[in-house]
């Protein structure tokens, strides 16, 4: 919440998770497509993720395959971005003068989105607190402007503010409340539930399925003409092909979280995955929130 | 903080012994990686010094630092304008056609009047002198600095917001000053928008203000005030002192790792040595397990207990002074690694488990599942055929053979284990504590942890015949195996490391005195490999494999001063497989070629071969019966026939022997009685009989000689 309303003061849109199973923040759209193209943005908000191969049915003290993440994203990367950033560390309790905060080299790249920056990881203290990275290429497409991506991982930031060792003792509200809730007590049921659902039980062929029904439906969108027949508009359907795109993308988590991907596999889907991706950037560029000017009529 | 001797201190002494001018520049960025500030600090010098020096602008001395924040370069005595020079240029000849004087005019931006006539050898031409003024050094300086800025050669680089600028993480300002007796001066530049100045900034939280600076002491002194050390070694130094004193304060020592010392010293501006205890539950732990813990994940320094030998505290390194000296980022610090170090004992005793339990079984049967390469099969397979060639070959290394296939059996089978899945640098050594954990011979759990080896050249090469036959086993089916399926290394991409297996077969059977043929150690791997997998390939991979391993040798035996030919001469010979008995031969050689004798004797040899084989072409027939002494005529003559007999009689017996220097000295004394015989005698004789039979002589020196190396192939 803290975090929310600081970066809402300096100047995010704060925006509301996106309604999608996702493996990280960067995902949402509103980072992955808006980071794309010339116009400006800025936004800021809490993306609850999901990595079916990091459950732990709910014993681990900091590893749960359902957690949440807050995301910042700016575009063109301000000058005073490191300083803005360690504002949000001091406005969520974090006192700089008895804290060791460092700024580690840490590249980031992720094949399926087709993107990578540079930038660090965040110490505090030795531990990792957030992600920093300035975007270099998003879906195939050099980031011009570029981007600055924040990333927050709020369980580790709540454990280290509130002083936890094990995630799951963190109290989930008032702890005086009549009816006193722990972040294990609201999710560590479903962890294991779920831990048991990735690992063992979800049917793999329904998967595939599923997976291919994504990438066809990807690809058969963005084959669609470009003006609409019914409005006469033009408009690119480059957010519902990726939402296709983040599907797959899950559905090939959940598949190598069964174990049924080998090695030599797995690089052939990321490759698919990431060819509907840069297939949506493309898209993406060519609608007016990607920068998009109609040329003009002759 | 103790003043230490360093090249910063150097700098300043320097410095103070001069009037020229001297330069100043600091690129100040968002931080750095570790990893590169060195270099990055050497590159700007070496960009900005031999920029200078080209325009003209030679200097005294020039020192470079860098911090996580900061690359800094002092240069001083500096000349303040380059040299004016006088350029001549000579033009076309007086009279010459229009088109060539325009060209020529053009070129020098002359007029005709202002060139000059001088007399040549073939008659007037013309000449241009060009003056070219000298230059102000700030001018030099912006231009050779905007170059170094946009040409840096960064690993990697990165675009921030709208720029187009290229640097490794945002470049934020650049202090660029010239500074002499009577001031500073800020040398005007702008690069996309970032303008030269005279301030920098301190320690990010401690001093983070600005302030400006006059000249490089000046720098050096505000920037310490300012709670920034620049010298990266002296960071290094005052950590390593303080370290270790605090470590003895305590009885204890601080495990020496100087790649960790120089990246934690890159990572921090202003150091501050913090030392803590590992949680007592952690500390039955491998030790080698809590130091790569430590270190990869969290930077830490191991600090070992003499008396128990055991690693029971560690070092950080902050970036800050704190009000509470600290205890909050050692608090912090500490629960993070009993973290790690939890899932660290959780691995472990999981491992444990299986390894005790089910003596490791499971984790061979899951390799099963682990793709080696998707022609040549799983792990398993893999291991399989390891475990069947080390039977082989472990009596000619003087190994037991079930010794060595147990050991080839479990020595990968850790790569199945947690802790090696978590840590992959930790494979073999795991491999040993399980295997020890499960009972097995200490051989066994020694080649787990030395088969791998050697895996550089100057890797200990392992001695315990077990550990041997395992290694050579690996690395040969390693090599086989991507030579069956014609995957091998070409110009500079080999993925698998096959040169570096073959260099480890090499010292394995060199350093080891294994005494085999390459053919006859890998041959069963081949056979192998053909029926486990079906491949087409046949043994003929053997020859192409031989000749690579021939390749690696000449590369392994250059290093140790034995040349390309000299080998060449000896893998020409039979029995070269057997790399022990090449290697000797070749020694044996090289030093006989060392002696005037030795030297001079490749000449009559080819001297006596080329004749041969030249009479032998023109005749159409090869003179090889044995030559007859009674036909000898001169002394010399005779002489050869006494020595090649003796010679004969004494490389004969020795290179039964393998006793390649004495037949390479018998072989040298032929130097004498051969260049005589070639001095005194005419071979092609006008009586077809001698003649005939010198030309059987001859033959006689080539078998003779051609039986200890093939001096053909030797330069000279």
């Amino acid at each position: 919440m803290r975090l929310q309303n600081y970066w809402a003061a300096k100047g995010c849109a704060v925006m509301q998770p996106y309604d999608m199973e996702v493996g990280a923040g960067t995902f949402h759209p509103a980072t992955t497509l808006r980071s794309l193209g010339a116009t400006p943005w800025a936004a800021a908000y809490v993306q609850p993720s999901r990595r079916p191969t990091d459950g732990r049915y709910g014993d681990s003290p900091n590893r749960w395959q359902h957690y949440y993440q807050f995301q910042v994203i700016i575009k063109p990367s301000p000058p005073d971005l490191q300083e803005l950033y360690l504002g949000s560390l001091e406005a969520i309790g974090i006192d700089m003068g008895v804290h060791d905060i460092r700024f580690v080299e840490d590249d980031w790249e992720s094949p399926t989105l087709g993107a990578w920056g540079l930038g660090w990881e965040v110490w505090c203290d030795g531990m990792e607190v957030s992600q920093f990275t300035y975007f270099q290429q998003v879906g195939g497409h050099d980031c011009k402007p570029v981007s600055g991506e924040l990333t927050y991982g709020l369980e580790r930031l709540a454990m280290y503010v509130l002083g936890f060792d094990d995630g799951n003792e963190m109290p989930f509200n008032d702890p005086d409340a009549p009816i006193p809730l722990t972040y294990g007590d609201v999710f560590r049921e479903a962890e294991a539930q779920y831990a048991r659902w990735n690992f063992d039980v979800a049917d793999t062929d329904t998967l595939l399925q599923h997976f291919k029904d994504a990438e066809a439906e990807c690809a058969r969108i963005l084959a669609e003409p470009a003006d609409d027949p019914k409005t006469g508009r033009r408009i690119v359907m480059a957010q519902p092909a990726y939402d296709q795109c983040i599907k797959a993308s899950h559905l090939f988590n959940l598949l190598d979280a069964r174990g049924v991907i080998s090695v030599t596999e797995r690089q052939a889907y990321i490759g698919r995955v990431r060819t509907l991706t840069v297939a949506c950037a493309d898209a993406f560029v060519q609608t007016a929130a990607g920068g998009y000017t109609p040329e003009p009529a002759a | 903080m103790t003043e230490q001797p360093s090249a910063l201190n150097a700098q300043l002494d320097r410095q103070k012994a001069t009037d020229m001018p001297d330069l100043l520049i600091e690129l100040f960025s968002e931080e750095i990686p570790a990893r590169m500030q060195g270099k990055a600090a050497e590159d700007l010098k070496k960009l900005v010094t031999n920029g200078l020096v080209e325009a003209g602008l030679t200097y005294a001395s020039a020192g470079a630092f860098s911090t996580p924040r900061r690359l800094a370069l002092s240069v001083e005595g500096l000349l303040a304008e380059s040299p004016a020079v006088k350029e001549e240029r000579k033009g076309p000849k007086v009279g010459a056609p229009e088109q060539a004087m325009a060209g020529f005019l053009r070129s020098t931006g002359l007029t005709e009047d202002q060139l000059e006539a001088r007399d040549d050898k073939k008659g007037q031409v013309w000449f241009a002198v060009i003056d070219k003024p000298g230059r102000p050094a700030a001018e030099i300086v912006a231009e050779v600095l905007e170059h170094a800025v946009r040409n840096f050669p960064w690993p990697k680089s990165m675009r921030w917001g709208t720029g187009a600028l290229r640097w490794v993480r945002p470049l934020h300002s650049i202090l660029c000053i010239l500074s002499d007796e009577a001031g500073a001066e800020v040398v005007d530049l702008n690069i996309d928008g970032i303008a030269s100045g005279n301030t920098t900034q301190g320690h990010r939280f401690m001093a983070p203000d600005a302030f400006s600076v006059t000249s490089f002491e000046d720098y050096a002194v505000k920037l310490k005030r300012a709670k920034v050390v620049l010298d990266a070694s002296e960071r290094a130094d005052h950590i390593w002192a303080d370290a270790t004193n605090q470590a003895f304060a305590q009885g204890m020592e601080v495990v020496e790792d100087r790649g960790l010392l120089a990246e934690v010293a890159g990572l921090v501006e202003w150091p501050v040595v913090l030392m803590g205890k590992i949680e007592e539950q952690f500390l039955d732990l491998p030790p080698e397990v809590l130091k790569t813990s430590m270190k990869e994940h969290q930077k830490f320094f191991s600090v070992r207990n003499p008396k128990t030998g055991r690693i029971e505290q560690y070092v950080t390194v902050a970036n800050i002074e704190t009000a509470d000296q600290g205890a909050t980022i050692l608090a912090g610090n500490g629960r993070v690694l009993s973290a790690r170090l939890a899932d660290g004992a959780f691995f472990w005793e999981n491992d444990l488990r299986i390894a005790k339990g089910d003596k490791m079984q499971p984790w061979i049967d899951a390799l099963e599942n682990v793709t080696f390469h998707n022609k040549l099969g799983s792990q398993k397979e893999r291991i399989e055929r390891i475990a069947a060639l080390a039977r082989e070959i472990a009596p000619a290394v003087g190994a037991d053979p079930d010794l060595a296939e147990q050991a080839a059996r479990v020595a990968k089978a850790d790569l199945s284990s947690e802790m090696v899945y978590e840590f992959p640098e930790l494979q073999g050594l795991m491999g040993r504590y399980y295997a020890d954990a499960a009972g097995m011979p200490a051989e066994v759990g020694a080649a787990c942890e030395e088969h791998y080896s050697p895996l550089g050249p100057s890797d200990d090469v392992p001695t315990a015949p077990v550990s041997v036959t395992v290694a050579l086993a690996d690395k040969i089916d390693l090599l086989t195996g991507f030579w069956a399926i014609d995957e091998k290394p070409t110009g500079s991409k080999d993925p698998f490391a096959l040169r570096r297996a073959a260099l480890g077969v090499i010292r394995l059977l060199l350093e080891n005195d294994v005494e085999i043929g390459l053919k006859t150690l890998w041959k069963p791997s081949v056979v192998m490999l053909i029926s486990q997998l079906k491949l087409s390939g046949d043994t003929s991979i053997s020859e192409d494999l031989l000749s690579f391993f021939h390749d690696r040798l000449k590369v392994f035996l250059k290093d140790k001063g034995i040349r390309h030919d000299i080998i060449d001469a000896c893998i020409a010979m039979e029995g070269s497989d057997d790399l022990n008995l090449l290697v000797k031969r070749a020694e044996a050689l090289s030093e006989a070629l060392k002696t005037d004798d030795g030297e001079n004797l490749i000449q009559g040899f080819k001297r006596a071969n080329n004749i041969l084989s030249k009479e032998e072409e023109k005749d159409g027939v090869s003179y090889e019966l044995d030559p007859d002494p009674k036909f000898a005529e001169g002394d010399e003559e005779k002489a050869l026939f006494k020595a090649l007999d003796t010679a004969d009689g004494v490389i004969k017996p020795a290179m039964g022997q393998g006793d390649f220097a004495t037949a390479m000295a018998a072989m040298a004394q032929l130097r004498g009685p051969i260049d005589a015989f070639f001095e005194a005698t005419q071979v092609n004789d006008d009586n077809p009989i001698v003649r005939r039979n010198r030309l059987c002589l001859l033959h006689r020196i080539r078998v003779i000689c051609g039986g200890v190396a093939d001096l053909t192939k030797v330069d000279g």
